[in-house]
């Protein structure tokens, strides 16, 4: 946005995106990559608050013996587990990388005006993170 | 027709009380760069290093918890973790949830059950004893316990 010497302040023109017959209407907002960031953040968000709940009490079982904290360490050493241990990482490597983008939205005019492309760059560095990540962990928890 | 209160005018309430919704606002900001480098670190010590997750056990994570730097690492990270994700869902039963009573169950429920995690999670970290049961399980625990 740009400042105008009377103090008004200037809207860039909105963005209408490009849509099919199919496409939900109503609103600027629906449909797009904010809507769907937003979303994916709540989904993210909630399956994390509870894996921490869960996890809090696991590790919590150090203090009760080792035999207990092993067995429950056991669980996770799965290969069920391992699979689900790789959408853990997936939701929490989004929900930091978007956490960033929306602080960089707030704060940033240039952010504001870019947030699309800036989600895409989350996607972007989303699937770098989960290249580096998923064949190290799966090869861990294959391999044992 | 409902009057809309001004932006940043408190929402009508009198700016001098203490605007706990803008505080909620930074501490989420605050709380969750510093848990991205946590999060991140922790992650990488348990599950990228060495053999991952197939590592753990409880010689693991006595070793960590022997030292003062992890110890504080993971209570930062249980605190600000567990406030920012209580904090998350009470966006969430705040937007979803219509009925007034259902909505002050689940947030009497979110309070308590993170001040009994937070609690919890303190106390085992800066109570934790490695060499806890080495009598009763000389296999499982460290050498040095033994000794």
């Amino acid at each position: 946005m740009t400042v105008e010497s009377g103090g008004a302040v200037k809207a860039p023109p909105i963005e209408t995106p490009k849509r099919g017959l199919r496409a939900p209407a109503g609103t600027l907002y629906r449909g797009t990559e904010g809507m769907w960031s937003w979303v994916l953040h709540r989904i993210t968000g909630t399956a994390i608050y509870f894996f921490l709940l869960v996890h809090v009490l696991d590790t919590a079982l150090i203090r009760v013996s080792p035999e207990a904290y092993n067995a429950v360490i056991g669980a996770y050493q799965t290969e069920i587990m391992g699979l689900g241990e790789v959408a853990l990482v997936g939701a929490i490597g989004f929900h930091a990388l978007n956490g960033l983008r929306i602080i960089l939205i707030d704060f940033w005019g240039w952010a504001t005006q870019h947030h699309r492309l800036l989600f895409w760059i989350v996607i972007g560095l989303w699937v770098v993170l989960m290249i580096g990540f998923t064949p190290r962990h799966l090869i861990n928890v294959f391999s044992h | 027709m409902t009057a809309i209160p001004a932006p940043r005018s408190g929402g009508g309430r009198g700016g001098r009380r203490t605007n706990w919704e803008k505080w909620g606002w930074i501490y989420m900001r605050a709380s969750g760069v510093l848990l991205v480098v946590l999060i991140f670190g922790h992650l990488f010590v348990n599950l990228m290093v060495g053999e991952g997750i197939s590592q753990i056990n409880f010689g693991f994570v006595a070793g960590k918890l022997a030292n003062p730097f992890w110890q504080w690492w993971d209570v930062a990270m249980l605190w600000l973790a567990l406030i920012h994700g209580a904090n998350g869902m009470r966006t969430l039963v705040n937007d979803y949830v219509s009925r007034p009573k259902v909505r002050t169950a689940l947030k009497v429920a979110l309070v308590g059950s993170t001040a009994a995690l937070i609690a919890l999670g303190t106390l085992v970290v800066f109570t934790f004893d490695p060499c806890l049961g080495a009598d009763e399980f000389p296999d499982l625990v460290l050498s040095i316990c033994n000794a």
